[in-house]
């Protein structure tokens, strides 16, 4: 799947460990000994605001940002945000989104609805969906934190990259008392078809 | 030489070590604090590193380690340089002897700051060079070569990152040795002392170093032209790496002018780019202050180019630069067509603003409040930091919010204009140390009947959880004296001082209640720790006798608690076991249960 160029958008709700699976990513890629650039967002924005990465590698990079239609994976850990980043994705890209709602202030106080259908929808319009449980995954394996390491199983599998690889990054952006709870998210996300 | 991945403050955190630093101080605030956190985490005690207590503080100290000799930075985002601007202005008289870098970050969008000001122009303003990197990877090398020209022309450097470039990530690579740099330590000399008639000599002498720097700068590495043509391109920053992207195959077709040292303008590099131009464009976030060097230039040169920025309506001067922005304005200016129409098909959604978090103390302190006051007339005045979001629905219990320290004393001047309405100041135990006190003393100096609530989670939070005095820790990993919030504001001659738990309501709104009553200013200090310094005990439940009447959900805005097909539900992933729902509750239908 890894070409000239691979572009990966990983979106979520600040909090929920999107910071640290762009890191797991971007050593990937280092690996495979590509240039690689991530953008991330820290601040106040983390707190349980929208937020989204960006990960590029290639033969040279230089912007850190992706533009709309240009993603060719969209790694989503909760639905709505799936949904409000869709238009990054290229027509035949692969969204991975976790089935999670997290509603929004405005929808906890009534202000607006949270939009139904998100899923189907998506995978009606992106015939490279892959939608899963991550959060409950996550719990089986020990801990709901895990829930990055879940996704990126299902994103490694999707890739040409050995596993070998991916093991050797999330060992070297794992702090090590998580590492046998993260591989093992890793590991059962892997095995998502 | 080694390969990795590394976020641009890390990069400039380790190219400071390789350039031998030897003391750091900063103040935390996004996007510069990975900066310092950097260097204390890797640090094996060579080097002094410090969290002073404001940036004022911070730059003091580094200004007094380089006229020893010794290679300094000091770290700070830009409306920190408000704050430290005193010791700077001054600082450019003076000098330095060993190399000393002025870390400010610069926050476009803004992400997390108050304002977009430009740290260029307080280069000019205090005529020191200041550097700007377009890439992590250039940011590592750059800063290297600031500490050396630091010390070639004897004056501080200002380093002057964006946000996307103080949390990008780059492929860095990073050689095996370091320079070591020893101080020789301070040799007195009455020019370490500002008088008025030194001052003088030293602006002359300033002044002719402006044009040292432009000449050098001409040459610098990291200043560049290339390309042929009628039309140029001049950019910097995160725009440079944006322009360069979008026009590799397209070399030939212009003239690009990178510039890395926006202040002094290298003139002679900007002459021989403007030289057989007819149109220029120039890309750079926030203020025009390249476009204003190369109009200037221009003129003075007898140029009859178009100089197309943000002064021609070109490009806009508030917020970030997108790749989009960049792409579409130098396609404009290429005479190429316009791309189709980017693709649109999302609808309306709700919106997803940052939240106090489930758990969060600062909600259940500022509900305390909202309750003891609720028949009252008052205004509650904010300052700056993770309590900020306490404006936002429902809670609204921040009516003003200006800069640190700021809410303590504007509510002092609030309250001298309605007397019979009550000022609540909410400040967080952080920016208490850093600018907090002062207002305290001021209150009481001037007898000014206000109550200060200090929101103590025992972290600076919003900055990602650094130490400060009052935590006894520091960057150096080394325990000192916890300075005492209560014993400080008893000693500022604070006459009722009282402490209580945020998370148990009926005694921090009996509190709350007994300060604001108080005749003279008053403080209240909330001791409750941030969620993120310990594992949640109890997790809470909506029991079957709920009623839903929905109090918990108007009142409180805690993001664990929302409603799913006409109940009221916890998030147990969520929750963290704060137990505000459950003393909200009317009918005690939320109870806890061990996590």
């Amino acid at each position: 799947m890894i070409m000239n160029n691979l572009n990966i958008m990983i979106v979520g709700v600040g909090g929920q460990g999107t910071l640290l699976a762009s890191r797991i990513l971007g050593t990937v890629g280092i690996k495979k000994s590509y240039d690689v650039k991530v953008s991330e967002v820290h601040g106040m924005s983390q707190r349980g605001g929208s937020v989204v990465t960006y990960v590029k590698m290639g033969e040279k990079v230089y912007s850190p940002l992706i533009e709309k239609g240009e993603a060719d994976i969209i790694m989503a850990f909760e639905q709505l945000e799936a949904l409000r980043w869709i238009d990054y994705l290229k027509d035949n890209g692969n969204l991975i989104t976790n089935e999670q709602k997290i509603n929004p202030m405005p929808v906890i106080t009534g202000k607006a609805e949270y939009p139904k259908g998100i899923i189907e929808k998506l995978k009606e319009n992106y015939k490279g969906t892959v939608s899963l449980d991550a959060l409950n995954i996550a719990k089986q394996c020990g801990n709901t934190k895990a829930v990055n390491l879940v996704l990126i199983g299902v994103l490694a599998k999707r890739t040409d990259i050995e596993k070998e690889v991916w093991l050797e990054a999330i060992k070297e952006t794992v702090p090590a008392k998580f590492l046998d709870v993260n591989i093992k998210a890793f590991e059962a996300g892997y095995e998502v078809s | 030489m080694v390969k990795r991945l590394l976020m641009g403050n890390e990069a400039i955190a380790l190219g400071a070590i390789h350039a031998g630093v030897n003391v750091v101080a900063g103040y935390p605030g996004t996007p510069s604090t990975e900066v310092l956190e950097t260097i204390s985490e890797i640090n094996k005690g060579e080097i002094y590193v410090e969290w002073s207590v404001n940036e004022k503080a911070a730059m003091e100290v580094a200004a007094g380690a380089a006229i020893a000799g010794a290679r300094a930075l000091v770290t700070m985002k830009q409306v920190g340089l408000n704050v430290a601007s005193d010791p700077l202005m001054s600082l450019s008289y003076i000098g330095v002897k060993g190399g000393m870098v002025v870390l400010v970050a610069d926050d476009p969008g803004p992400f997390s700051s108050q304002t977009e000001q430009d740290t260029r122009h307080f280069a000019h303003f205090s005529n020191l060079p200041v550097f700007d990197p377009s890439s992590p990877e250039e940011a590592f090398e750059m800063i290297q070569h600031a500490f050396e020209i630091s010390e070639e022309v004897e004056l501080p450097v200002l380093f002057r990152p964006t946000t996307r470039i103080c949390h990008s990530c780059s492929t860095v690579e990073i050689p095996e040795e370091r320079m070591k740099h020893e101080p020789d330590g301070f040799v007195k000399d009455p020019k370490w002392v500002i008088f008025p008639s030194l001052s003088y000599k030293k602006h002359i002498h300033i002044e002719k170093l402006q044009k040292v720097l432009s000449e050098k700068f001409s040459g610098f590495k990291y200043n560049s032209l290339s390309g042929s043509g009628k039309k140029g391109i001049a950019a910097s920053g995160i725009a440079y790496s944006y322009a360069r992207e979008m026009l590799s195959g397209f070399e030939e077709e212009y003239k690009l002018l990178k510039i890395a040292t926006p202040y002094p303008f290298p003139e002679k590099l900007g002459l021989e780019f403007l030289k057989g131009l007819d149109e220029v464009l120039v890309l750079e976030e926030l203020d025009p202050v390249m476009e204003e060097a190369l109009i200037e230039l221009s003129y003075a040169s007898g140029g009859k180019q178009c100089i197309k920025g943000k002064k021609t309506g070109d490009l806009p001067f508030a917020g970030e630069y997108s790749f989009e922005l960049v792409k579409s304005s130098i396609n404009r200016f290429m005479g190429r067509q316009e791309l189709p129409k980017e693709k649109n098909t999302v609808p309306d959604l709700p919106v997803r603003p940052p939240v106090l978090c489930a758990g969060c103390p600062h909600r259940s302190a500022f509900y305390a409040v909202k309750k003891a006051l609720s028949k009252q007339k008052a205004v509650f005045t904010g300052d700056i930091g993770c309590y900020t979001l306490g404006n936002a629905k429902p809670l609204e219990m921040v009516d003003t919010c200006l800069c640190m320290g700021a809410g303590v004393t504007m509510a002092q001047g609030l309250h001298r204009v309605e007397p019979d309405v009550k000022h609540i100041a909410f400040i967080g135990d952080s920016t208490f140390f850093h600018t907090g006190i002062v207002g305290v003393i001021n209150a009481v100096y001037n007898n000014t009947d206000i109550t200060v609530v200090i929101l103590d989670n025992s972290t600076t939070a919003m900055t990602g959880h650094q130490p400060h005095p009052g935590t006894g820790k520091t960057a150096m990993k080394s325990v000192s004296e916890k300075i005492d919030i209560y014993g400080l504001l008893t000693a500022c001659g604070v006459k009722h001082v009282a402490k209580a738990n945020p998370l148990n309501q009926s005694e921090a709104v009996e509190t709350i209640k007994q300060a604001v009553d108080f005749k003279g200013p008053s403080a209240v200090i909330f001791e409750a720790p941030c969620i993120a310094l310990f594992k949640p005990a109890k997790k809470y439940k909506i029991k079957s006798t709920c009623i839903n009447c929905m109090r918990c959900i108007r009142e409180i805005g805690c993001p664990a608690i929302s409603v799913n097909n006409g109940k009221v539900e916890i998030e147990p992933s969520l929750c963290y076991g704060c137990g505000l729902c459950s003393q909200v509750c009317p009918k005690e239908s939320i109870g806890g249960v061990e996590a």
